[in-house]
């Protein structure tokens, strides 16, 4: 169960853990194809060549094994698709919920990534 | 500053500038669009649009990825996401410089930025956006399963959310600021007649409040001055569209009161070389189909005037 955009997906817990392992930044969009989850994957598939030094996934929000995200305690309070969570070294260090755009976007990843 | 020149620049990415883009990019005008956001406008909003004809059914998402393939495979280029430092339409050589770096230069621009969603701009608004504010039903509906939510506006959108935002919430307050609602009888009626929802009439928020998401809201009664707080676990907005302009405004771009852009039959504004199509165009009537035509019209036009 993923979703049909152009990005890399998380598919399962375990591959949700193996990027977690092997990346040091890592930022994960987890949502629907609704119109406020769309904008986000645009933004990061247009990021993906400027921000190398990131992993850029995304995971559809009604994949069972999404519950990993929505349970994480950063994202408790949040009730706007897209959840977007933001990882260093395996940490959550920002988490968002609703639509973003470009400029929220890069602003977190450079302070947090850089 | 980088500096490249177009024949035409098409601000906004909606179904009015991809069309536009189609028929130059047809037309062997060098032609670029510009969009701050997602290429698609307000049509990726749409779920699923029944009444563009030629398609029986299509996602708003689906038919902007067909309407951009279709302006790219004809040499259009699309730029999105990006940040408008300063507009220069006045002259005989139109500048847009974006993201601090690059300054865009043609004779001519579509003006096709389109509308959005507007906000209530009170305290709390930003803050629990996604937090218990949300302007999506069908995106953040479940969310709100057996809770009590408010629904604001009255237009059509807001009454007809407020009905399918009965499927998960336990009860609805819509809240409005006229004794009236400007939407369409049927819709009244079928809001009127659902048990879970009920009204507050002649009156605004003022405020939202709460912690890590939404717990409260302060609404004030527009006649008595009285303002009372209310808690709710939610908030949807649907009150209404305003045009996509706020950039244009000293531009020397003739707006009416409602900050649209005023325009002749020919999509021809009070500049020179600057047409306008689309929803940030003063006229009645907003869908696809409109939009579609206007950046027909605003193509041709600017054919015309490339060549006269």
């Amino acid at each position: 169960m993923v979703l049909p955009t152009n990005l890399k997906h998380v598919a399962t817990i375990e591959e949700y853990n193996d990027i977690l392992k092997n990346n040091e930044n890592v930022m994960i969009c987890c949502g629907r194809m609704g119109p406020m989850c769309v904008p986000v994957y645009d933004v990061m598939e247009e990021l993906q060549e400027e921000y190398s030094h990131v992993e850029f996934r995304d995971m559809l929000f009604d994949n069972p094994h999404a519950q990993i995200i929505r349970s994480l305690p950063e994202a408790r309070g949040f009730m706007g698709l897209p959840f977007t969570i933001y990882y260093k070294n395996g940490k959550v260090v920002a988490a968002t919920s609703s639509i973003q755009n470009r400029e929220q976007i890069t602003e977190i990843l450079d302070r947090e990534f850089n | 500053m980088e500096q490249k020149k177009y024949d035409v620049i098409i601000l906004g990415g909606g179904p009015a500038g991809l069309t536009a883009g189609i028929y130059l990019a047809r037309g062997k005008a060098k032609t670029l669009i510009l969009d701050t956001a997602t290429i698609g406008g307000q049509m990726i909003l749409t779920y699923q649009i029944a009444n563009y004809p030629g398609v029986e059914k299509i996602s708003g998402y689906q038919l902007s990825a067909i309407m951009k393939k279709q302006a790219t495979t004809f040499g259009c280029e699309i730029v999105s996401n990006i940040k408008i430092n300063s507009l220069g339409l006045d002259s005989p050589v139109k500048k847009v410089t974006v993201n601090n770096k690059i300054t865009y230069t043609a004779p001519a621009v579509i003006i096709a930025t389109g509308g959005r969603s507007r906000m209530l701009n009170v305290p709390g608004e930003p803050e629990f956006k996604g937090r218990g504010i949300s302007y999506c039903a069908t995106c953040d509906g479940d969310f709100f399963q057996d809770k009590e939510i408010i629904v604001v506006g009255g237009g059509n959108s807001a009454l007809e959310e407020a009905v399918a935002l009965t499927k998960y919430a336990g009860k609805i307050t819509i809240v409005h600021e006229f004794d009236h609602f400007q939407a369409f009888e049927h819709a009244v009626t079928e809001a009127k007649n659902n048990p879970k929802i009920s009204f507050i009439m002649e009156s605004h928020i003022v405020e939202f409040l709460g912690d890590e998401s939404l717990k409260a809201v302060k609404i004030k009664n527009l006649k008595t001055g009285k303002i009372n707080k209310m808690n709710t676990d939610g908030a949807f907005i649907f009150v209404g569209y305003e045009a996509n302009t706020h950039q244009l405004k000293d531009t020397g771009l003739e707006l009416n009161k409602w900050q649209e852009v005023v325009a002749d039959e020919n999509m021809n504004t009070n500049l020179k070389g600057v047409v306008v199509a689309g929803d940030s165009r003063a006229k009645r009537y907003r869908q696809v189909t409109t939009a579609v035509a206007d950046g027909t019209i605003a193509a041709l036009s600017v054919l015309e005037y490339l060549n006269s």
